[in-house]
């Protein structure tokens, strides 16, 4: 069996075991081993491809292509390159530590959760169009569930909210998807064939639109994002971990990987209307965050922000800004995931969300507050962490563009990053020193053993990027040599 | 008269054989055999359904009324596998009153004659062979509908039925008077060289579709579908949603494709309209449905729209879409009307609040219940999600867009409503009158298990799209 392919069948054997278990230890032990093979298989993954990727030229590597449905060529086609390496590589660990965050879970739970893992990792791995839809609406649909059932506060309401925008999305992504089928000329889904073969630019200008607006819906584009903070502060813990730290990359990545991969000429012409939206997004997102008194809220308009720069560094469409949106990617990922831990945490016993109700948590857990400390300067963008690495990358390369408009734009969007320091500062501030406000708090607990496991984890991975950029930066510039080929052709 | 040409219809004389043997058994088996007759009966269409998939039969008998090909004896055994698992689970509601009990017999027999006119249906090669096997499959049927005649609501919607049904009959027998008039012939063969756009032949086309419409209940002739839907007794309301509804999909394609031909702008342009209208209608009156089985009526109605679009695919890409959306659809309609079936026999509501906390109490019911729905909406990895990839796939490559937009911004309303249930059964809390442990018989367990594993299934292999795009 293909590498790849285990990706997708650890996490359905895992489903099937779960079965089959008795009791909590059992589902434990099916969930920590799972996740933990998951996570050894992407390191070896990552290993094995730098490994191949020196030998040979070829853009994807580990390729394998089943016939699936012959009448319409379709197959089920997977390989990597260098960017949907690192992306497994963060979803195996947001979903690794996401199983030590939902400790406590009944066995439904880690069901659904597991159905989501299958979503999440076959969407990196498919280079098939039918095969990735496919798997993307396979995690979408869990996330109902898990939240309408596990949720808290207004969670029904959010639920149905986050499906139907996200299904809403995939209604565009599906007919842009069949309009690059029948216009391609070439009756295949595979992607990598289909970007050798040019899709008449008449086509692009109406499906380029569909497909990015489509997956941006899934990346909280402009006016598309408002599932995401209902979506993500009433989801239990671990779904806002997946949900913001993976999920919300399964956008960035398709827009890159279909609207821009297959429709470059559109994608050049049509960018600047997606750049004022993504624009928006950032600066919007941030001021959004620094009005908001739910931790949650706070942190899901901080994605809404942060996942804008993503889409917004992939439109400028050059090697050192797409660089930066990936490294984003993972950035926002470890850390939007680090923060959910930590607030699911301090949630779990303060059993309140509203930062005025909260003070002086230093001093009641040190350890969840100095992780939070780290986010929050993670977020802000501190030197030495991940943060900074990618929004350095991204605005460098967005300024390299020299014309007036996209310098304006990239000017503006800097701008969010002194917002940021603003409700993280004000966040920290409020919630971690001072004094004590609620005196029941001063008898909570610190964090527990797998608590503590899954919020080192996310730092060592904030900290190994902010450290050793270049390795990161290195692979996913080198995968980015076919786009910029198409891109530059223009 | 030559017998041989009942050699070439060797699913009807199939048929046939099991009605005459269950009506015999019927007449004549007395007291202590009566109880054996529920799996006399399902073992003979089950053995009845699994031959179908073993014969061939090619070409035309009585003299061109009859046309058999590969795609039809399929299509048989698709409505066979449907009528089996309807027959696995009505057992139980049949069992549950002494009125019902002592007249099982009949539903069965009902059900098998009322089997053989929609053969004849998709078979026909004749309009007037056309005609009488629709109305062979509409009587028997208002005779199901009406089968609890104590209930007034099951009456109701038996009078209902019969009173739409003539009506429909009688526009298409109109349509048909016309056809014939312009042309001088009833062959299908025939009539697919002599239609023209001619002002006559249209008129006449248009009754008959109308006509036919009805029967699919089709937007704007579906004001029907609710009242019966809502009073036949379940198994007979999934019979309507799947058999019926399946057979006159298949005949109005046949038609259209073999009889209609030349016109196929006209009919293409009214299918556009129409199957958009249902799907919209449908979905946005299912939205405030209460009642699970009226809910389950606006569902199937803009599914019937689905298939529409399937039909508009055209000869080659259309009719495996079609047929293979049916069959999908049969696994997801019945096996959300088995766990109807379950609840209503145990609790006797139908109201959709009964659904509520049904994991708790009933978490396989619940199971197969959101397998079903999920499948309907169209969401992967079940089988639904492939039906209409290909629906989509066979309408995009005509370059209908826009239509394929519409069609999948009505997916996510779709989602909406199928959801609801979903949320009903395991987001809300069981209200005051729970419907408890609910005990479901073997019969209806095995089809439910059927069911769902097909819906698992059909979507991930793609051996059985293979296998309908190759007939």
């Amino acid at each position: 069996m293909n590498i790849l392919s285990l990706f997708v069948a650890v996490p359905v054997l895992m489903l099937l075991l779960l079965f089959i278990c008795r009791n909590m230890k059992q589902i434990r032990t099916v969930m920590v081993a799972g996740s933990s093979a998951l996570m050894v298989l992407a390191a070896v993954l990552a290993v094995m491809f730098v490994h191949e990727r020196a030998l040979s030229g070829s853009e994807m590597l580990f390729t394998d292509s089943i016939v699936w449905y012959r009448s319409l060529n379709i197959h089920y086609a997977v390989g990597v390159d260098g960017i949907s390496v690192l992306m497994i590589a963060l979803s195996a660990i947001i979903v690794f530590t996401g199983v030590f965050s939902s400790w406590n879970m009944p066995r439904e739970y880690f069901m659904w959760y597991c159905l989501l893992t299958v979503g999440v990792f076959g969407f990196f791995i498919s280079l098939d169009l039918f095969t990735m839809f496919l798997f993307y609406e396979v995690a979408l649909i869990p996330m109902y569930l898990l939240i309408g059932v596990w949720g808290t506060g207004r969670k029904e309401y959010s639920a149905m909210k986050l499906t139907l925008m996200l299904m809403a999305g995939s209604a565009f992504l599906l007919t842009g998807i069949l309009g690059i089928y029948f216009t391609s000329g070439h009756a295949s889904m595979n992607i990598v064939e289909l970007a050798d073969m040019a899709i008449p630019v008449s086509h692009q200008y109406w499906i380029f639109p569909l497909t990015f607006v489509g997956f941006g819906v899934l990346g909280a584009l402009f006016p598309f994002h408002t599932w995401s903070p209902d979506g993500h502060a009433s989801a239990p813990t671990a779904v806002s971990m997946l949900h913001a730290g993976v999920l919300m990359k399964l956008g960035g990545y398709g827009c890159f990987r279909v609207a821009i991969y297959l429709m470059p000429e559109a994608a050049h012409d049509l960018s600047w209307i997606f750049l004022i939206l993504t624009g928006i997004s950032v600066v919007y997102g941030a001021f959004s965050a620094v009005v908001q008194t739910d931790l949650k809220y706070i942190n899901a308009y901080s994605s809404v922000s942060h996942c804008g720069l993503v889409l917004f560094a992939i439109l400028m469409l050059n090697r050192t800004a797409m660089t930066g949106a990936v490294l984003q990617m993972l950035s926002h990922g470890l850390m939007t995931a680090l923060f959910f831990a930590l607030i699911g945490l301090i949630y779990g016993r303060t059993h309140t969300r509203d930062i005025r109700e909260m003070g002086g948590l230093m001093r009641v857990m040190p350890f969840a507050s100095v992780c939070y400390v780290i986010a929050g300067l993670a977020s802000l963008g501190l030197p030495g962490l991940s943060g900074f690495v990618a929004e350095m990358t991204v605005f460098v390369g967005s300024f390299e563009h020299a014309d007036l408009f996209r310098r304006i734009l990239t000017v503006v969007a800097t701008c969010s990053i002194v917002i940021t320091a603003v409700y993280i500062l004000r966040t920290v501030g409020k919630i971690l020193y001072g004094p004590v406000i609620n005196e029941h708090h001063l008898s909570l607990s610190d964090a527990s053993w797998y608590e503590k496991v899954s919020v080192v984890v996310l730092i060592a991975g904030i900290v190994f990027i902010g450290i050793m950029p270049s390795i990161a930066s290195g692979i996913i510039s080198d995968s980015l040599a076919p786009v910029i080929k198409y891109l530059s052709l223009l | 008269m030559d017998f041989s040409n009942f050699l070439k219809m060797p699913q009807e004389t199939g048929l046939i054989a099991v009605f005459l043997i269950l009506v015999i058994y019927d007449i004549f088996g007395g007291e202590r055999s009566m109880k054996r007759f529920r799996p006399v009966a399902c073992i003979l269409f089950g053995i009845h359904t699994v031959a179908g998939f073993f014969v061939s039969s090619e070409g035309t008998a009585f003299g061109g009324m009859y046309i058999s090909s590969a795609m039809t004896v399929m299509m048989k055994n698709i409505l066979n596998t449907a009528t089996c698992f309807i027959l696995m689970q009505s057992g139980q509601w049949l069992k549950s009153e002494p009125a019902l009990k002592q007249r099982e017999g009949e539903f069965y027999t009902l059900m098998s004659i009322t089997l053989l006119g929609m053969y004849m249906m998709i078979s026909a090669g004749n309009f007037m062979m056309l005609y009488i096997s629709i109305e062979m499959a509409a009587l028997p049927v208002a005779c199901l509908a009406a089968y609890n005649k104590y209930r007034e609501r099951s009456a109701e919607a038996g009078a209902k039925f019969i009173l739409i049904s003539a009506l429909s009959s009688g526009i298409m027998m109109f349509g048909l008077s016309y056809l014939y008039g312009a042309m001088g012939t009833l062959y299908f063969s025939d009539l697919s060289t002599l239609v023209s756009s001619s002002p006559m032949t249209l008129l006449g086309f248009a009754f008959f579709f109308a006509g036919l419409a009805f029967k699919i209940s089709l937007v704007p002739f579906h004001l029907w579908t609710a009242d019966v839907y809502e009073g036949a007794p379940v198994g007979v309301t999934a019979y309507l949603s799947v058999v019926s509804k399946g057979a006159a999909c298949f005949t109005l394609m046949f038609t259209l494709y073999r009889v209609f031909g030349n016109i196929e702008v006209v009919w293409y342009h009214i299918l556009w309209g129409l199957s958009i209208a249902t799907i919209i209608i449908g979905n946005l009156f299912a939205i405030r449905q209460k009642d699970i089985k009226r809910f389950f009526a606006f569902s199937s109605i803009s599914q019937a729209g689905y298939i529409m679009l399937g039909i508009m695919g055209g000869p080659e890409q259309g009719i495996t879409a079609t047929v293979y959306y049916v069959l999908v659809y049969l696994f997801s309609n019945l096996a959300a009307f088995g766990v109807i079936t379950s609840v209503e026999n145990h609790s006797g509501r139908t109201d959709i609040a009964a659904y509520n906390g049904l994991y708790k109490s009933n978490p396989k019911l619940a199971f197969v219940m959101m397998v079903a729905v999920f499948s309907l909406a169209g969401i992967p990895p079940f089988a639904g999600f492939v039906s209409k990839f290909f629906i989509f796939a066979a309408v995009a490559a005509k370059g209908e867009y826009l239509l394929v937009f519409i069609a999948l911004a009505n997916t996510v309303v779709s989602l909406y409503y199928y959801l609801l249930i979903v949320k009903a059964m395991f987001i809300n809390q069981a209200d005051g009158q729970a419907v408890g442990r609910i005990r479901t018989d073997n019969y209806n367990k095995i089809s439910l298990a059927l069911c769902t594993v097909a819906i698992l299934m059909a979507g991930l292999v793609s051996g059985i799209y293979g296998y309908i795009n190759e007939i």
